[in-house]
C-alpha cells in the first residue's frame, strides 16, 4: 500500500469503526426531517408540477445528509488529531501535500455517499421518487462530497478548538445548506432572497441533483455543474496551497 | 559523503521569543550524540524543524544530505522522531499503529520488522491491546516502536525517557544501542545526564536557543570539569602544599583539585609525610552534570 492508500483506509476506518454514530444516526435524522416536514406540507405546497412535496423533499434530504456527513468527517478527524496531538503521526512519514489532501477528500466523500445513499434507500418505501438518471445523480453527489469534504479540511486546519470548529459550522456551513433550497424552490421566495440564494453554491448541489431526480430544475444543470465543478476547483486550490505552506499544521 | 545531520543559521521566533538563534550544528553519519539544554532551550524546536513539524524563519536543515523543506519526503522518510509528549490514536490497537505508520511510507509487508521491534520493546503481549488500554510506559515504546517502522537512518528521541520505569529506560538503551551498532545515527534528548553522558560520544549544549557548548563528552567533561581528591584526616587540616584550591566540605572533607590522575600518588605522599592519619579517601571523577552546571552557569 501507498502513503495515500493507507491514509484513505485509516480515513475509511475511523468512520466505520463507529459507523452506528456516523452513519446510522444521520440517516435517522433525515428520516425525522421527512415525516414531520412531509406530514405536515404533503398536499398543501407543489413545487413542480405533477412532483409531490414528498418526492420533492427526497433528493434534498439524500444531499443534504450526503453534504454535512462529508464536511463532519473530515472536519472532525483533522480537528481530533490537532487537539489529541496524534496529527504528528501524518505529519512525520512523506505523505506528499496532494496524497494528503485527498486521503481527507475522498473519505470523506465517501461517509457522505453512504450516508446519501442510506437515505434514499430507506426512502424507496414511500415509492415517490423515480430512479434517478444515474450519471447526473453521482456527479453532483460526487462534487457536493469533494466540496464540503474539502471545506470540513480547510475548517478543521484553521481550527484550533472544538468551539471554533463548532462556529464554523453553525455560521458557514448550516445556513448555506438549510438556505439552498432543500425544504422549498427557491422561486417560491420574493425576487430579493431568490438573487441570494443564487450566491449560495450549496442550492446549484441540490438544484442540479434533484434535476437527475426529476428532469426540471430551477436552473440549468449544466449551469449548476459548472459552478459546482468551479468551486471545487477552486476550493481545491486553496486548500491545497494551505497545506504546502503548513498552514496551522507546521508552525 | 553528507552527514547525518547539517543545520547551518537555523533561527526560529515564537511571538518575541527566540526560540532558536543562528543555530549551526553538523551530526556526522553513525554517531550517538545528546543534545542538552534546560527547559525552554530549545531542544524539541529544533528537532521539530528537523522533521518538518515545524518551519524554521532562516536558515537551513538537511536530513542525510535533504533539505527539510526541498526535498521534504526523502528527508523525512530518512529521520524517525519519537516526540516528547506521549500522544496515541485512540482508534487501533498496537498492532494496527504500527502496521498504519508502515503504510504512510509505503511499506506494506513490513510484519516481521513490527514483530520483531515488538520484541525487542516488550510490546509483543500487548499486540492487539487498543492503544487507550496502556499505561504511559507501554505507549512511550509504541512511539518509539513508530519511530523505526521504516528502519530510519537517522533516529532522534526527544527525552524518551521521561516518567519511565527503570526497566524501560534500560531496554530502551540497550535497544538503541545496539541500533547504533548496526550504523544508525542517534540523537536525544534527556535531562538524565549520567545517560547522555554513558551512551552519547558526543554532546551539544544549548540555552535559550544558542549552542553554548559542543564537543566530545570526555572533552567536555576534562575541560569543564576538575578531577578532584576527597580527604577526611586526622587532625582535621591539610599540608600547605595542597591547601591551594581545597575546599572543606561540610560533612568535615577537603575536596583537593588535581591536574590529572598521577597526582593522586604525590598528594597521598604528601599527606602521609606531613603525619596526617587519613580515614577515607575517594576520587571525583568529573561528569557531565558538573560539566553541564558550569556550562550553564556561564554569562
Ligand atoms: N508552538 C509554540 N508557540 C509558542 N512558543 C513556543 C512554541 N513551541 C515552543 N515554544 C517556546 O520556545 C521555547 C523553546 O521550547 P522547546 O523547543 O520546547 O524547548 P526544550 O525542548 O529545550 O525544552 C520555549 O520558551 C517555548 O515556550
Ligand atoms: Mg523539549
Amino acid at each position: 500500500m501507498t502513503g495515500f492508500q493507507t491514509l484513505l483506509y485509516k480515513e475509511l476506518l475511523r468512520f466505520w469503526k463507529v459507523s452506528f454514530q456516523t452513519i446510522a444516526a444521520p440517516i435517522l435524522t433525515a428520516m425525522l426531517y421527512l415525516l414531520v416536514f412531509g406530514h405536515v406540507l404533503e398536499g398543501r405546497v407543489e413545487v413542480y408540477p405533477g412532483v409531490s412535496y414528498t418526492a420533492f423533499l427526497i433528493p434534498g434530504l439524500a444531499m443534504m445528509s450526503l453534504l454535512q456527513n462529508a464536511f463532519a468527517n473530515s472536519s472532525s478527524s483533522v480537528i481530533q488529531s490537532k487537539v489529541t496531538g496524534n496529527i504528528i503521526f501524518i505529519l512525520l512519514p512523506p505523505l506528499s501535500h496532494g496524497e494528503f489532501f485527498w486521503a481527507y477528500v475522498i473519505a470523506a466523500a465517501i461517509r457522505g455517499l453512504v450516508v446519501g445513499a442510506g437515505v434514499f434507500a430507506v426512502t424507496l418505501f414511500t415509492s415517490a421518487v423515480p430512479w434517478p438518471s444515474p450519471l447526473w445523480a453521482l456527479t453532483f453527489a460526487l462534487l457536493g462530497g469533494g466540496i464540503l469534504g474539502v471545506m470540513g479540511l480547510i475548517a478543521g486546519i484553521w481550527a484550533d478548538k472544538f468551539d471554533q470548529m463548532a462556529a464554523f459550522q453553525n455560521f458557514i456551513i448550516m445556513p448555506l445548506t438549510f438556505l439552498s433550497g432543500v425544504f422549498y424552490s427557491v422561486h417560491s421566495l420574493p425576487p430579493f432572497w431568490q438573487g441570494v440564494s443564487h450566491l449560495n453554491p450549496f442550492f446549484y448541489m441540490i438544484d442540479g441533483f434533484r434535476f437527475s431526480f426529476f428532469g426540471v430544475s430551477d436552473v440549468s444543470p449544466w449551469l449548476s455543474l459548472s459552478i459546482v465543478g468551479a468551486c471545487f476547483a477552486g476550493l481545491s486550490l486553496g486548500c491545497l496551497q494551505l497545506i504546502k505552506a503548513g498552514y496551522k499544521l507546521r508552525r | 559523503m553528507s552527514p547525518a545531520v547539517e543545520i547551518r543559521g537555523l533561527s526560529k521566533r515564537y511571538g518575541k521569543l527566540q526560540a532558536l538563534d543562528k543555530v549551526d550544528l553538523r551530526i556526522e553519519r553513525g554517531e550517538f550524540f545528546a543534545l542538552l539544554g534546560p527547559n525552554g532551550a530549545g531542544k524539541t524546536t529544533l528537532i521539530s524543524i528537523l522533521a518538518g513539524l515545524a518551519l524554521a524563519d532562516d536558515g537551513e536543515a538537511h536530513v542525510m544530505g535533504h533539505c527539510v523543506r526541498r526535498s521534504y519526503r526523502e528527508a523525512r522518510r530518512a529521520l524517525g522522531v519519537v516526540p516528547q509528549e506521549l500522544v496515541f490514536d485512540p482508534f487501533f490497537t498496537v498492532r494496527e499503529t504500527l502496521r498504519i505508520q508502515s503504510g504512510y511510507f509505503g511499506l506494506s509487508k513490513n510484519d516481521d520488522w513490527i514483530d520483531e521491534i515488538m520484541t525487542r520493546l516488550d510490546l509483543a503481549s500487548k499486540a492487539d491491546a487498543n492503544m487507550r488500554a496502556l499505561s504511559g510506559g507501554m505507549k512511550r515504546r509504541v512511539l518509539v516502536a513508530q519511530a523505526l517502522v521504516h528502519k530510519p537512518p537517522v533516529i532522534i528521541l526527544d527525552e524518551p525517557t521521561a516518567g519511565v520505569d527503570v526497566e524501560l529506560r534500560q531496554g530502551l538503551w540497550q535497544f538503541v544501542t545496539q541500533l547504533n551498532k548496526d550504523g544508525h545515527t542517534v540523537v536525544l534528548t534527556t535531562h538524565y545526564l549520567e545517560e547522555a553522558e554513558a551512551l552519547c560520544a558526543r554532546v551539544a549544549m544549548l540555552k535559550q536557543g544558542r549552542v553554548v557548548a559542543l564537543d566530545t563528552t570526555r572533552n567536555l567533561m576534562r575541560s569543564v570539569a576538575a578531577l578532584r581528591l576527597q580527604v577526611w584526616v586526622t587532625p582535621d587540616r591539610l599540608p600547605s602544599s595542597l591547601e591551594s584550591g581545597a575546599v572543606k566540605g561540610a560533612d568535615g572533607s577537603f575536596t583537593i583539585p588535581l591536574a590529572r590522575h598521577a597526582d593522586v600518588a604525590d598528594a597521598v605522599v604528601a599527606l602521609r609525610s606531613s603525619g596526617l592519619e587519613v580515614s577515607a579517601m575517594r576520587i571525583l571523577e568529573p561528569d557531565l552534570e558538573e560539566a553541564f552546571m558550569r556550562i550553564m552557569s556561564r554569562q
